[in-house]
């Protein structure tokens, strides 16, 4: 494996019974970059994510995340992650030093580090006041943007987002993003699914998942050459469209 | 007279009203209109909703549906509205079809007698008719939901986000299907936290903390955008952005699909910004002027410039 490639797919499959739920995909995605992962509502996304973040083991084919194998060497893949999602992320009863506090345990993080790290961050965002609040307190603008924060508190070279702006509103939107972009300049590899089409834009390389299979994977202005669309919107519905597997 | 009247509803949570939902809201929906309340999570729409649905008590301020108010005449409100919660509220445990009949008996109606209202929607998820509604997928559920919303042939349809964590294929065809139901004369009100869902409504009311910051159809929000809006572009978009938002002249920046947004504090011709543009910043710039829509209008509405 080069160096560049953090995460390597090979006609990755996974079949549930009869059905397949990803289907023989193959993509890499290089250090630092941005990328985009897409696809309708039941297209397998998650699947895919669910293997590549070691929690589902695939049916067949080849995939590796930090270096490490999605069969054989799980553990360490969830060591060299970072996850983060709308529905999951803090836990609302902790306050906001204890949430870091108990994901920089889990993560096996030592008390000097955790305790350092938790200034930095609260530093930067500009929390300082409210680290002993409870996370329910927090406007969720803030939150998500603290959730992110968590999820990359151990370093990891990677973090999953799962749509991670749902609800958001536009200005915050933007401020996430921005923290997006830092991550990926100090060198932290994003992989984000989204259903806003302009936060598509924003990704160094999209792919399109359509049925269990990756039909498209380009940048964002290359994929509105081919598919002779203005705007990501239309990219994603003409791609989409083509969908004949009924979501069940 | 008017499908819905808003007054002055203020709504507060906590012991000590430490939370705010809802900061004095008035509105008014004709009868037939498509109304969107379009805001992001946490705005109070919910509670917006759950008030005019008689699910929840004001403490204060006014409001009626059809003529009737939320208060006093609730039992009568109950009988005349459909409401599709934002969380999936049928019973899992009973197979679409049990769903759909135990609706329209509650109702006092039979589905066989309002069936051309929801024959579209219903139709697309007869052949699963026997399956219990919990083992539905995502776009199914929301299309049993919408049925059995339906059913009893409400004069008020009220849709809590019910299109959030939908994809755009699937968020297109539901916009679709509101369509034709309004043209069957039902009002609807939508809420939604997507801004590009706004100009599909008739009238939109747009939302943030408990606040509305603006009524008006969705061409009149933009008409409301007075300052003029450039869209840059240039190879390292970061960099783009950087440099220009720390520069005296500029209000505002922000990325905006493939372009940024750029408002200026005073008016430039196109030759003069080119030239503050080219002083500005290494980057090559491509630079056109483009009409806003309603995201950039609620940027510049929370941010009060």
């Amino acid at each position: 494996m080069s160096n560049d490639k953090v995460i390597t797919a090979e006609q990755l499959t996974k079949r549930f019974g009869h059905f397949t739920a990803v289907d023989h995909i193959s993509f890499d995605v290089h250090k630092g970059e941005i990328f985009g992962f897409l696809g309708a509502n039941g297209a397998g996304k998650t699947t895919a994510m669910r293997m590549l973040c070691g929690l589902s083991m695939p049916t067949s084919g080849k995939a590796t995340v930090a270096g490490f194998d999605v069969y054989k060497e799980t553990e360490k893949i969830k060591r060299n992650i970072g996850y983060m999602s709308q529905k999951f992320s803090l836990y609302d009863d902790l306050t906001v030093k204890e949430n870091m506090k108990f994901y920089g345990g889990i993560y096996g993080m030592s008390d000097k580090f955790i305790k350092e790290k938790t200034g930095y961050i609260l530093n930067h965002l500009h929390l300082e006041s409210e680290g002993d609040k409870l996370v329910k307190s927090l406007p969720l603008g803030w939150k998500q943007k603290l959730a992110f924060s968590v999820a990359i508190f151990h370093e990891p070279g990677i973090v999953f987002l799962d749509e991670p702006t749902g609800g958001v509103d536009p200005v915050t939107r933007r401020e996430f993003w921005n923290m997006i972009y830092q991550a990926s300049d100090n060198g932290i590899t994003i992989f984000v699914t989204t259903h806003y089409m302009d936060e598509a834009e924003y990704c160094n390389r999209v792919s399109i998942m359509v049925d269990g299979r990756i039909d498209a994977l380009d940048t964002p202005a290359q994929l509105k050459k081919t598919y002779e669309a203005k705007s990501m919107d239309e990219v994603f519905l003409k791609l989409a469209r083509k969908a004949t597997r009924i979501e069940i | 007279m008017s499908a819905v009247v808003v007054e002055n509803i203020i709504k507060t949570y906590g012991k000590k009203k430490e939370v705010t939902a809802l900061n004095n809201i008035s509105f008014e929906v004709k009868p037939g209109e498509l109304y969107g309340i379009i805001g992001p999570d946490g705005a109070g729409k919910t509670s917006l909703f759950r008030i005019l649905t008689t699910l929840l008590l004001a403490d204060s301020g006014k409001a009626t549906v059809d003529g009737f108010d939320v208060v006093k005449d609730y039992k009568e409100i109950r009988k005349r509205v459909g409401y599709m919660p934002g969380k999936f509220s049928l019973y899992p445990d009973l197979s679409v079809e049990e769903n759909l009949n135990f609706f329209a008996t509650i109702f006092n109606t039979t589905v066989h007698g309002n069936y051309d209202l929801i024959k579209d929607i219903y139709q697309q998820i007869e052949p699963f008719k026997n399956r219990r509604a919990g083992k539905l997928s995502g776009g199914m559920k929301q299309k049993l939901a919408l049925s059995c919303a339906l059913i009893h042939r409400p004069s008020v349809l009220f849709l809590d986000e019910p299109t959030t964590g939908v994809d755009a294929v699937s968020r297109k065809e539901f916009w679709e299907m509101l369509k034709r139901l309004k043209e069957q004369g039902i009002t609807i009100l939508v809420s939604t936290p997507y801004m590009d869902e706004a100009g599909l409504c008739d009238k939109v009311a747009l939302i943030q903390t408990g606040k509305i910051l603006s009524i008006n159809t969705p061409h009149g929000i933009v008409d409301d955008f007075k300052k003029p809006l450039w869209a840059v572009k240039s190879a390292n978009m970061l960099h783009l952005l950087n440099q220009l938002k720390e520069k005296e002249e500029v209000e505002d920046i922000y990325p905006f699909g493939e372009y940024h947004h750029l408002i200026l504090k005073s008016q430039l011709s196109k030759e003069s910004l080119e030239q503050w543009i080219r002083n500005s910043t290494t980057e090559n710039v491509q630079l056109q002027m483009v009409r806003p829509d309603i995201e950039d209008c609620f940027i510049s509405l929370m941010k009060n410039y």
